[in-house]
């Protein structure tokens, strides 16, 4: 009787400790994603008329959008391109810097400096650098004689800018945890490696960068999850443009639901959005974790 | 035939000198075990001929060539590490064959290798498993198995005893020294341990401070100790080193010594005892027990001459308290002579009491 009384103040015990941490994810977390969910079945209402339920017709829109399309497309080219050279930076970074090098701790604090800076600072630098002719950029390629390039301006290099200024920003935080990970390893491991004749990219190859995989594989699920959520610096630089050549799915969201304020359309892409980074997790969980050795 | 060569080697770190002049050699299918307390400089030698660290002075020669800047994987060396540094992502096999796979050897030869390996050391059951699902001992073996494998012309061997436990311990001691005689491999063996190091060694170089205190076979090194530390780590329990104060000298007096002698010896010599050469004896020097450990086979007594501490072993139980009087003796015979300022032996004194 007293055993069960005990276990029954404890589960008692247990919910209050979570309650407030539960209230804020709920408030914040769960139900905003079944409110945008049950609002994607509705058309955006007009004046203090009740929302009309559409069913999936904010869905087949969706799919002729071709501003969607576009915009899903760059997101896809921007994570591809900036997730994979972000990491292999990161790696060569931290593989630089845990070495014995001159100036090891100023070369550690360069290299993380544009992680500790605001995105939003950092776009104001970058907008400063690809200035057409006045832009650090040019200045370098009219003195070499080049011709002066309208960076951000032109649909075709716009993407491709952007992508060169967040592997910048990011690298650097992802290199931290590859050298906390690179100080986990026994130097042992790396006594025997020399001692067995594997030179430096064979051990690279079969030795560090397996034990690495945990960490690439956690930077790699923050690094495609930042690049769908991380959008300050297109407000300061592009707005998107020109000709949506360089908006991103969380900033067309954005542009949908506060300049159109067309918020029930937003909530359908924000949908899309969430599935796919859904996908993104489970694929993490449920197959990666397992093929990956975990000390 | 001696296998490897090492001359005159020094090692500095800044200006600590952790190493200083080591000079010694290693016969071709013989194991050769660095003894010594820890920060003697015997990790750091056997790291010096695998070429984990640079000499900051002296040369090593295997096979009559000079391998002193030598990177490791050049110099046909293996290892063993403390810790075994197995690689913990792969299968015992891609353990073993590592380094076998780093050097293109052929992947036919690579299997036949493996297979003896495995066959030799009892890891043909394990070969799938993980570092992580090995016990301390398989482990070992593993380790022992990427030695073996590449048939390296020097095996050397970091404390590779030290991580598991007492039973353990004493089998791998015996499988390895078997394995070595069996295969004929030249090994280098780091220990501590004196025990280790007189069961398993043809060769042992006893340091202390970065110096060489003492080479030679376990036999040499327990009959005649070069110098009091030497006679003090090997045996256990160690070796008593005693001054000659006027009870013990006491003990020599029946023997109708020569009073110069006498006076000589306890103004410049210590004398050491193994605790196995000391006996109860009836018209021997007055003691008194601190402390008595009955072990079954023998008994373990510590007692005190004046303010001297002296262990001794009986075959016998001994009846009695802490505190009570014993009296002890040795045969002369069994004495070791050394210099108390140098700390060498001095057998010209020793001859002297003989007579």
């Amino acid at each position: 009787m007293i055993k069960h009384q005990a276990r029954y103040w404890n589960q008692v015990n247990g919910w209050l400790m979570i309650i407030p941490a539960v209230c804020m994810i709920g408030l914040f977390t769960h139900y905003p994603i079944f409110a945008t969910f049950f609002r994607s079945f509705f058309a955006t209402p007009i004046g203090t008329k009740p929302a009309p339920f559409v069913g999936l017709e904010n869905y087949s829109f969706l799919m002729e959008d071709e501003v969607f399309w576009k915009v899903l497309k760059n997101n896809l080219i921007y994570s591809f391109c900036t997730v994979p050279a972000s990491i292999a930076l990161a790696l060569i970074m931290a593989m630089t810097v845990n070495g014995k090098i001159k100036g090891r701790s100023w070369v550690r604090l360069s290299f993380f400096t544009p992680t500790v800076l605001p995105m939003i600072a950092v776009a104001n630098i970058w907008l400063f650098f690809y200035t057409p002719e006045y832009g650090l950029f040019d200045q370098i390629i009219i003195f070499f004689g080049g011709n002066s390039h309208n960076w951000l301006g032109n649909p075709d290099s716009v993407l491709g800018s952007l992508i060169v200024m967040v592997i910048w920003k990011e690298s650097g935080f992802f290199m931290i945890f590859y050298l906390a990970a690179l100080q986990q390893l026994s130097p042992e491991l790396q006594e025997a490696g020399k001692i067995e004749g594997s030179g430096r990219w064979n051990y690279f190859r079969r030795v560090e960068f397996p034990l690495l995989m945990p960490t690439t594989l956690f930077i790699s699920i923050n690094a495609v999850i930042n690049s769908f959520k991380l959008v300050d610096h297109l407000v300061i630089m592009t707005k998107g443009g020109p000709d949506n050549a360089s908006s991103l799915l969380l900033y067309y969201i954005y542009e949908n639901a506060f300049n159109f304020w067309d918020t029930h359309y937003a909530s359908t892409i924000t949908i899309v959005l969430v599935i796919i980074l859904a996908i993104i997790s489970l694929v993490k969980f449920a197959y990666l974790d397992k093929k990956i050795h975990y000390q | 035939m001696s296998k490897l060569f090492v001359k005159h080697l020094s090692k500095s770190w800044g200006d600590t000198e952790v190493l200083h002049d080591i000079s010694f050699n290693c016969k071709q299918g013989s194991l050769l075990v660095l003894l010594g307390p820890s920060g003697c400089g015997k990790s750091t030698t056997l790291r010096l001929i695998a070429g984990l660290e640079d000499p900051s002075q002296g040369s090593i020669m295997m096979d009559e060539k000079e391998i002193t800047h030598l990177v490791p994987g050049k110099r046909g060396i293996a290892m063993v590490f403390q810790n075994y540094a197995l690689f913990p992502h792969l299968s015992v096999v891609e353990n073993i064959l590592f380094g076998l796979k780093a050097r293109k050897i052929k992947k036919d030869e690579q299997q036949k290798r493996l297979k003896y390996a495995a066959s030799v050391l009892g890891l043909s059951d394990l070969l799938d498993r993980r570092p992580s699902q090995l016990s301390g001992g398989q482990r070992q073996r593993v380790a022992l198995g990427r030695a073996i494998v590449y048939q390296s012309s020097i095996c050397l061997m970091d404390e590779p005893l030290s991580n598991l436990d007492a039973k353990l311990r004493q089998e791998m001691r015996q499988e390895i020294r078997s394995l070595q005689q069996r295969l004929g491999i030249t090994m280098i063996y780091v220990t501590h341990d004196q025990t280790e190091a007189m069961t398993m060694a043809d060769q042992i170089i006893l340091m202390k401070d970065g110096e060489i205190e003492q080479i030679g076979t376990p036999e040499e090194l327990y009959k005649t100790p070069a110098t009091a530390y030497s006679g003090n780590f090997i045996g256990t329990p160690p070796m008593n080193i005693l001054r000659p104060d006027q009870k013990i000298l006491s003990a020599f007096e029946s023997r109708k010594m020569d009073q110069e002698l006498l006076s000589k010896i306890e103004k410049q010599c210590l004398i050491g005892v193994r605790p196995e050469h000391i006996q109860l004896d009836e018209t021997g020097i007055p003691a008194t027990i601190n402390t008595i450990e009955y072990l079954g086979s023998e008994t373990l007594i510590a007692c005190q001459i004046e303010n001297q501490p002296i262990l001794f072993t009986t075959p016998n139980k001994l009846n009695m308290a802490p505190g009570g009087a014993i009296k002890i003796g040795w045969g002369v015979k069994n004495l070791h002579v050394f210099d108390a300022k140098s700390g060498k032996r001095d057998d010209s004194v020793y001859h002297q009491l003989l007579n």
